[in-house]
């Protein structure tokens, strides 16, 4: 059978029970498709899907299983790691019209969300009851709680309240099978394995997402934030270790660089100084007494690490401001260059001296500049490479440099995604950071869910072919990596 | 401080090679927990010591077999502690047997579960081979998450060799409050303290009193104390700190007992559950403890419409299964991941579920 006869198949089976509006195979319709928010990997999927309930999505994926297609789930598309990249002979599944809030519980401190629900949409309904959904990843206004669910999102309240997986109870998923599946409860356990944390940060790869139960939490009371100004990037990090020794745990802590600072402040004049090499944006958060009582204790610290200045907003209108250029940052570098490309690793803080020199020296080696906007209280780094995508070959250096930053995370003891997914992007980086037997245990938890490898493959966990291909192309200090296989 | 990773390894290499069945223990002091489960031993014992510790950083690598004693002393050094307040039930105790039974005591609906605050483990896995999963850092999204399975699997997927915890700075002050309330309006209150910004850290319910633990600083914590007792009728109580010990470690009057003990988990609003006998209710409503001479299916049918589950925890009859049983779909992918960790099955068999 040729692919055009599947497809067309494909078309006529999902046609029989979804309108004909939910059904896109036509190239200008699939094209808004082709990439998520990592737009440098493209492709145009076979078809796209867009059911409205469970029951469809069961249906979708139980042909799909049938006639052994591959599905890709996509929530807003705002991933930043390729995860929701399209397969030529895949059907993508968007969930993109599961918006409902389907019930909040002010008292149980919970909502029943359908996936397609935008995470600030979440804390926007539940304001009046004063409760919020804590993780506030930079893409708030656009991702969806699905996606966030699926990549373990983070955001810069993530020291104090944690990540995506610390703050739902509860998934309906679907499995390749079609069946519906619920894992967690409304209650604080669940008999039986973790399967809840197995999902988050699981990239589509094991089931597909269908409704989230969040944990809301109080709105404190007060928060403010303090801006402290430094001459040295080092000095920074170590006002951060300060911080957290002297017993505060900010709800956010985030530093940028220069560059960065540069760019924010053109962008959104958020009145950040400018002849600054760094600044830290401490935010502080509970009961008024609480923060008044730690605000004079964490300018003392910052001013005793080295700060040339600290200023504390002086209303909630500034300290938006302050925050919305450290959220605007990406945009911001945007737009100093064509292009850049958003690394994610994440390293223990005391190790940021290091790896920021190592950043310094690739960034003169590549000669491409870097801005690094950086989650300090968790040491999560998203140094900006900027280039130009045009200009012949500076993609593939600029992919190269941010593959050695990665790596540079892993030596000094972290990670190569913090927050935004391995996806497609960081799968060779994959290999550096797990051995042959870890990449196959995490194969085998593949095969518990997705025996036949149809759910988003490809994706998160390379096979062990591709690290041994990988490791002879890039022998480290002369250390083969995963030496145990065979080379090709 | 030893290393006996390579010890335990090769132990889990023979009986993989010779299927032989291991019972994997630290202390010991878990083995009420679960389902009885027979085979050679594999101790973890032995295997202590903190591999690094960095205040500032606040995460904290340790062996094992560190006891829960060592750990929170070298924390609590640095004005720091494990933020889920583990019990122990024996001196003893590890950190191990901890994680794998995923342990957590009064402050667990205010700070987290012991799965919270894994950031990664090393495990031997049933085919003996030595696997790093998470890391030693707070956001880590590589891989999926195999190192909090680990936490609350009974050991029936790996051994755990090290374990990476977060953990968090300790408030300066503590303050108990006691407040005489019947059942179902100490779950409301509960409740509704909890949705404003409160220092709560604890929560528990016994011969019709709440009882309710702040942590903060000074100022705050008595503060906020002096309001809800103003509001509530509620008195401060003389010994905070030996009350919830009591409660943590079950050591309190009502534990004391040759009755069955059920440990049930619902959602914290769900009105008292309809049955005559005593209880303890903890986590603000969302753990409840029933000293019962009921059927556990009983129970289990009813907690179950209710969004919640039971365990059969204690003096109950052993050929019980001691966890609620899973439904067809979740039982399947249990044993999917069973055979895809340790494909002999000879990881702590039968301790979580029979069929596991």
């Amino acid at each position: 059978m040729t692919s055009i006869d599947t497809k067309q198949q494909l078309i006529s089976a999902f046609c029989d029970f979804l309108p004909a509006t939910a059904v896109l195979f036509k190239d200008e319709d699939l094209h808004p498709y082709e990439c998520d928010g990592l737009s440098a990997y493209r492709q145009i999927p076979m078809i796209v899907v867009l059911p409205e309930s469970i029951n469809e999505v069961q249906r979708i994926i139980k042909i799909c299983h049938q006639k052994n297609i591959p599905v890709i789930a996509r929530g807003a598309g705002t991933g930043l790691s390729g995860g929701a990249l399209p397969l030529a002979d895949g059907v993508l599944l968007s969930l993109a019209r599961f918006k409902e809030i389907i019930n909040i519980d002010p008292l149980a401190r919970t909502a029943r969300v359908q996936p397609g629900v935008r995470n600030l949409a979440i804390s926007e309904a539940v304001k009046e009851h004063g409760l919020y959904y804590a993780p506030d990843p930079s893409s708030q206004i656009a991702c969806t709680i699905g996606g966030n669910v699926a990549e373990n999102s983070g955001g810069v309240h993530c020291l104090k309240y944690g990540l995506t997986v610390h703050n739902i109870l509860k998934l309906d998923i679907v499995t390749i099978d079609g069946e519906l599946i619920t894992i967690g409860s409304e209650a604080l356990d669940s008999p039986g394995y973790d399967l809840l944390a197995l999902m988050t940060g699981s990239e589509g790869m094991l089931g597909v997402i269908v409704e989230v139960t969040v944990k809301l939490l109080p709105i404190p009371e007060q928060a403010k934030v303090i801006m402290a100004s430094f001459d040295d990037v080092f000095k920074a990090g170590n006002a951060v270790a300060n911080i957290i020794s002297a017993g505060i745990i900010p709800a956010g802590l985030e530093m940028m660089d220069k560059l960065a600072i540069k760019a924010a402040e053109d962008f959104i004049h958020a009145g950040y100084p400018l002849d600054a090499e760094a600044i830290l944006l401490c935010e502080l958060d509970g009961s008024s007494i609480e923060v008044n009582e730690l605000i004079p204790l964490a300018e003392k610290v910052l001013q005793e690490s080295g700060a040339t200045e600290t200023r504390l907003a002086k209303d909630d209108i500034e300290r938006a401001r302050f925050w919305q250029g450290r959220k605007s940052a990406f945009p911001a570098v945007g737009r100093m260059a064509p292009d850049y490309y958003c690394m994610d690793g994440t390293i223990p803080r005391r190790e940021l001296a290091n790896v920021l020199k190592r950043i310094t020296d690739l960034s003169k080696e590549y000669d491409l500049p870097v801005a690094n906007v950086f989650h300090a209280g968790d040491g999560n780094m998203h140094p900006l490479i900027l280039y130009d995508a045009n200009i012949e070959g500076e993609l593939e250096r600029t992919e190269e440099f941010g593959a050695r930053i990665l790596e540079a995370c892993v030596e000094a003891g972290g990670t190569i995604t913090g927050e935004h997914g391995v996806g497609m992007e960081k799968i060779d980086q994959m290999c550096v950071q797990f051995k042959s037997a870890e990449l196959s245990q995490f194969h085998a938890i593949k095969n518990a869910f997705d025996p036949d490898g149809l759910l988003n493959p490809g994706k998160a966990v390379p096979t062990l072919h591709r690290c041994a291909e990988l490791g002879a192309m890039h022998v480290h200090h002369g250390r083969l990596a995963h030496p145990e296989l065979p080379r090709f | 401080m030893t290393d006996q990773s390579k010890t335990i390894q090769q132990q889990i290499q023979n009986a993989f090679e010779n299927k032989t069945a291991c019972r994997i223990i630290g202390a010991n002091s878990k083995q009420f927990l679960g389902n009885e489960s027979n085979g050679e031993t594999v101790s973890t014992k032995n295997h202590t010591g903190v591999i690094s510790y960095d205040a500032s950083e606040l995460v904290m690598t340790v062996r094992s077999g560190t006891s829960l004693k060592e750990i929170n002393d070298v924390l609590s050094a640095n004005n720091q502690s494990l933020p889920f307040e583990p019990p122990g039930f024996s001196y003893d105790a590890t950190i191990g047997g901890t994680i794998a039974c995923n342990l957590s005591g009064p402050a667990r609906p205010y700070t987290g579960a012991a799965r919270d605050f894994v950031l990664g483990t090393r495990i031997i896995n049933g085919k003996g081979e030595d696997c790093r999963f998470g890391g030693q850092v707070m956001k880590n999204v590589a891989g999926y998450d195999a190192s909090r399975l680990m936490s609350g699997a009974y050991g029936t997927l790996g051994v755990i060799l090290d374990v990476s915890l977060k953990v968090l700075p300790t408030a300066q002050t503590e303050v108990t409050i006691k407040i005489e309330q019947p059942v179902d309006v100490a779950i409301q209150t509960i409740n509704q303290l909890s949705t404003k910004n409160l220092p709560i850290s604890a929560s528990c319910y016994f011969d019709k009193h709440l009882y309710i633990r702040l942590n903060s600083s000074e100022q705050n914590t008595l503060a906020v104390s002096k309001r809800i007792c103003q509001q509530t009728s509620g008195v401060e109580i003389e010994n905070s700190k030996e009350f919830w010990h009591s409660i943590r470690e079950q050591e309190h009057e009502f534990f004391k007992t040759e009755k069955s003990i059920a440990r049930i988990s619902l959602p914290s609003t769900c009105n008292n559950i309809n049955f005559d006998d005593e209880q303890l209710i903890e986590w603000g409503g969302a753990l409840r403890w029933l000293k019962s001479d009921l059927d556990i299916a009983t129970i289990r049918d009813q907690v179950q419409k209710l969004g919640g589950h039971a365990a059969a925890y204690k003096n109950f009859e052993s050929h019980i299964e001691f966890f609620q049983p899973l439904d067809a779909g979740l039982k399947t992918l249990h044993q999917r991941l069973k055979q895809g960790f340790d494909p002999a099955g000879i990881l702590n068999p039968g301790r979580l579920y029979k069929e596991l």
